[in-house]
């Protein structure tokens, strides 16, 4: 629905935008101050990224650590949340159906403090009960995290299912393929863009989480959201100032290749439609 | 009589020396750098049932939806029953809309629906309860007035968009595609009762539509658009019997067209040299000697036999029966003249044949021949 | 899973084969998320619950088993609700409770209020407009949620760039306290729970059919009426979705209450974490989780039963 957009709603939009945005450039600028007082403007320098390259090893085993979670969990989380969304959408109903449902979208608005908790009462009894996880760490932020971001892509890839409806699944099945054939030739390939956004998204959401993995971690696994934290709690520090400008370099590249990968492919289908057009006429 | 020299408008309809309710002058609408509607002029008197007939993309929404309001033109102006619209928004106008889509308030029971428009003008509330009751008996909707649209069929919306927007008396009724949403016999059946309803309530019913055949039923008059131009103006009749190019004879029913050149321009006919043979023409039609035009013929003004012409003369000649195409009342035959030329000719099937097949079939030498009447020339 | 169960009358062997691999791998989709939530997300629930009513011990885990053989070989259920009378009598808890609502609540007001018009704005926008602008808003929700909050932390800070702006311009002498207050903390959650609020509304209204406003303005509703009566209705679904969105996690914060309210501005989540990982009381730490629970569980399965409905409607 496109329309005419008052006044009014151009203010707010204009409002909203700069609040969204003006932390964070303010956030960028002082990252190049010289003065250790973050608000405190001495002149431009970079001595604070210098720090964090050459003298921070615990920043780069934190980042080290964040993103190989980071990676574990969007990979699995993609694979569960694809399955949990097939069953939803396709698999009609069954024993559970609504028990399952409700599981798959509760983590999506679960107050982080007891998500976080149970699982750690649930790593401790485990461990009692069976010895396994020895250790936390790696392995239990990985569970927690596929664990809430398995519902993101859930959501994600329930969307894209029911947009793409069930018609050629049922070509498919017409022209002789069998359930399992048409799940891998016609349904997944179907499901392409909203795989690659829900691992995106279950990757970032790993990245971005502090909460959960502050409970379910152990000794010595300082993830970065953890590291950053357990500085900024004691104020303002230059280092963390730079450390964001280079996330936020960082996802704004990765933003802006996504940007135009999608504008190219719009390109593309605008090309098509006009060379099918031309067809016709 | 249409001359096919004069401009692609025919005189206004004016009964009884009153105003027109609607005049447009001028009018032009851009969306950016594309010419929706360009510099065009219309009057439309009180009680007219007219339709803008066209393809999509000719302008004939954009019309429609300056007159609602929804849109402005760049330059022009719209008058309704004497008052300039310019700066009158949608809702303080003295029309109303049916959507094509009908947009039926979704969260809203029929009966709130249709008095929506009622409510806005501060109208006592008993008052509101006996129109509304009113115009569902009209569309014979009585039974549904306590339905969400979501419970109603397709026909049932309809009907309730419709009551909503006639529940205000509205002095011009907008009608945007108001039965392409329906199933084609429930169609041909709306077309009728559409009509029927207009005449009942008297409002000026302005439709836009896409299908030649609704606007022929419908209409009173109609205008045939095309890149946000009018084409031609005029009665049905008019339109499908004297149309004025060949974008009108070919848009509306189908007609067979082919160039020619005037041989001889009399005072009460006129002679065309085609590749059908010689064209004679009795009426008025008035070009050079010489000059080339367009002859234009209907597939079901031809005759079609077996047996061989009588005489020698114009407007006759003879092919073969390429292909048949039985559509039930009618069959269409394709004929392949000498020249190889394919000519469309339809006839209706009047008799039930004692065997299985009418009497001319593939292959059949069969003879064409027109009356002086019928063929229609074209200047452009 | 009742569908997966094989017809065992199939007449050849081979025919059962394949009936039967069929339905197995119709079952291994089913069972893997499943089992995987039933474990990591559900049975943890019921080992708070248990840890809740057991007693502080000097053991690791910290608390008394539920359920123990003791030694004549007699099986014992000990559950005690002690931690909630506790927690139900303890002033401090109860205000703590009250102070996560009563913030909660503000902020998803804010941010309807704030996002409404944003969302709609978006929607009425031009189609190159519009998805730079929804780009533009989901832009912040890719960054780190900590540094936005830091962000912020850097702005209102006593020697923070919004008092040294006002400072230098003469509004102020001195720098108005704004860290570690409880407007931080308002401030912080409505600017990180923003995009929540507003995609659901935008989701919403950008499948709202167009000719409805047209509609109602034809029938001589002026716009402030027909925002009212038509935009405002048909919006429901999406304010429900976005504030629940808002108020569920903003209700259990941790980072924004600790980072920008301090320890000035209680909240049950910033308390819960520090009962858990200061203290060692898990059976009062997980009688304050359930109670948090039990709190939330009506809005949880309200947005549940929205979440169904929209995804059964589109």
């Amino acid at each position: 629905m496109y329309g005419k957009r008052s006044r009014f709603l151009t203010i707010m939009l204009s409002i909203g935008l700069a609040f969204f945005y003006i932390p964070m450039i303010l956030l960028v600028i002082y990252s190049f101050n010289y003065s250790k007082l973050v608000p405190v403007w001495s002149g431009w320098s970079i001595r604070w990224y210098e720090k964090l390259l050459f003298d921070s090893p615990d920043v780069w085993a934190a980042v080290s650590l964040s993103l190989k979670i980071a990676f574990v969990n969007a990979t699995f989380a993609t694979l569960l949340g694809t399955l949990a969304a097939l069953v939803m959408v396709r698999f009609g109903r069954f024993k559970g159906r609504t028990l399952f449902g409700g599981m798959l979208v509760a983590p999506l608005v679960m107050p982080e403090v007891i998500t976080g908790l149970s699982l750690l009462v649930l790593f401790i009894s485990l461990k009692e009960a069976i010895g396994w996880p020895a250790e936390r760490g790696f392995t239990t932020i990985t569970i927690a995290h596929i664990t809430f971001s398995m519902a993101y892509v859930a959501v994600t890839v329930q969307a894209r299912l029911t947009g793409v409806g069930q018609t050629l699944e049922e070509a498919a099945a017409d022209l002789g393929a069998k359930p399992f054939k048409v799940l891998t030739a016609i349904t997944i390939p179907q499901l392409t863009p909203a795989l690659i956004s829900g691992w995106l998204l279950a990757f970032t959401l790993s990245l971005d989480d502090l909460v959960i993995a502050s409970f379910v971690t152990g000794p010595g696994a300082n993830t970065l959201p953890i590291l950053i934290f357990s500085r900024i709690r004691l104020g303002l520090r230059p280092d963390i100032n730079a450390l964001a400008t280079i996330i936020i370099l960082f996802v704004a590249i990765c933003v802006a290749i996504a940007a135009i990968l999608m504008f190219r492919q719009h390109r593309r289908d605008l090309r098509d439609q006009q060379l099918a057009a031309g067809e016709d006429a | 009589m249409a001359d096919a020299q004069s401009a692609p408008t025919t005189p206004i309809h004016d009964q009884n020396g009153s105003e027109p309710i609607v005049q447009i002058r001028g009018v032009t609408k851009k969306f950016g750098d594309v010419t929706a509607v360009e510099n065009v002029d219309l009057d439309i008197m009180q009680g007219e049932l007219f339709c803008l007939l066209g393809g999509s993309g000719c302008g004939k929404s954009t019309l429609l939806r300056m007159l609602a309001g929804f849109e402005f033109p760049e330059s022009g102006s719209i008058n309704i029953d004497g008052v300039n619209m310019s700066d009158v928004p949608a809702f303080e106008r003295p029309t109303n809309m049916m959507f094509q889509s009908y947009a039926l308030f979704p969260h809203m029971s029929v009966e709130k629906n249709v008095a929506f428009g009622l409510e806005q003008d501060k109208i006592a509330k008993a008052e509101i309860e006996d129109r509304v009751h009113e115009i569902l008996k009209l569309v014979e909707l009585e039974d549904y007035k306590k339905r969400k649209p979501q419970q109603l069929s397709g026909g049932q919306r309809q009907r309730v968009a419709l009551a909503r927007s006639l529940v205000k008396e509205p002095k011009l009724l907008l009608l945007d595609e108001p039965l392409a949403a329906l199933d084609k016999k429930l169609r041909k059946q709306t077309q009728f009762e559409l009509a029927n309803i207009q005449e009942q309530v008297g409002v000026t019913f302005i439709v836009v539509t896409h299908d030649q055949e609704e606007a022929m039923t419908l209409s009173t008059r109609m205008a045939v658009m095309d890149k946000g131009r009018f084409i031609q103006i005029g009665t049905p009749t008019e339109i499908y019997e004297f149309p004025e190019t060949r974008f009108v004879a070919d848009f509306i029913g189908s007609a067979n067209i082919m160039p020619g050149k005037v041989t001889e321009n009399g005072a009460d006919h006129i002679r065309v040299a085609t590749d059908l043979g010689e064209v004679y023409v009795d009426h008025g039609h008035t070009f050079a000697e010489g000059s080339q035009i367009w002859v234009a013929l209907r597939p079901e003004k031809i005759y079609l036999t077996t047996s061989p012409h009588e005489t020698a003369g114009p407007n006759q000649t003879e092919g073969m029966v390429d292909d048949i195409g039985y559509l039930g009342e009618t069959s269409l035959y394709k004929v392949r003249l000498t020249n190889g030329e394919i000519i469309d000719v339809t006839a209706p099937n009047l008799i039930r044949p004692k065997t299985r097949t009418h009497g001319i079939t593939w292959k059949d030498k069969v003879y064409l021949r027109w009356e002086p009447s019928s063929a229609m020339l074209l200047g452009s | 899973m009742s569908d997966t169960i094989g017809d065992t009358t199939a007449p050849s062997a081979l025919q059962r084969l394949g009936r039967w691999a069929q339905s197995r791998w119709r079952t291994i989709i089913v069972v893997i998320p499943f089992a995987w939530l039933l474990l990591f997300f559900l049975a943890p629930f019921f080992i708070v619950a248990k840890i809740s009513v057991a007693e502080l011990a000097i053991a690791s885990p910290p608390f008394t088993k539920m359920i123990e053989w003791t030694d004549g070989g007699i099986l014992t259920i000990r559950i005690v609700f002690d931690n909630f009378i506790y927690i139900l009598e303890d002033s401090l808890y109860v205000n703590t409770y009250i102070n996560s609502l009563k913030i909660s609540v503000t902020c998803t007001i804010l941010c309807l209020l704030l996002g409404y018009p944003i969302a709609y704005g978006i929607v009425r926008s031009g189609p190159v407009a519009k998805p730079l602008l929804l780009f533009a808003i989901i832009l912040p929700f890719w960054t780190s949620f900590l540094l936005r909050v830091y962000a912020w932390m850097g702005l209102l800070a006593d020697q923070g760039t919004i008092n040294n702006l006002l400072i230098a311009m003469g509004v102020i002498d001195e720098p108005i306290r704004m860290l570690y207050t409880v407007f931080a903390v308002y401030l912080g959650i409505v600017y990180t729970y923003m995009p929540f609020m507003i995609l659901p509304l935008y989701a919403n209204m950008e499948k709202l059919d167009g000719s409805l406003n047209e509609a109602a303005a034809d029938l001589g509703s002026r716009p402030t009426n027909t925002f009212f009566k038509v935009t405002l209705p048909l919006t429901m679904p999406g304010i429900i979705a976005g504030s629940l969105l808002v108020f569920i996690p903003a209700t259990g914060e941790y980072v924004i209450p600790d980072l920008l309210g301090g320890g000035n501005v209680q909240m049950i989540g910033r308390v819960l974490f520090n009962e858990f990982s200061r203290n060692t009381d898990w059976p009062v730490a997980a009688a304050v989780a359930i109670v948090l629970l039990f709190l939330l569980v009506l809005p949880i399965i309200l947005f549940q039963y929205y979440q169904g409905k929209a995804s059964e409607a589109s």
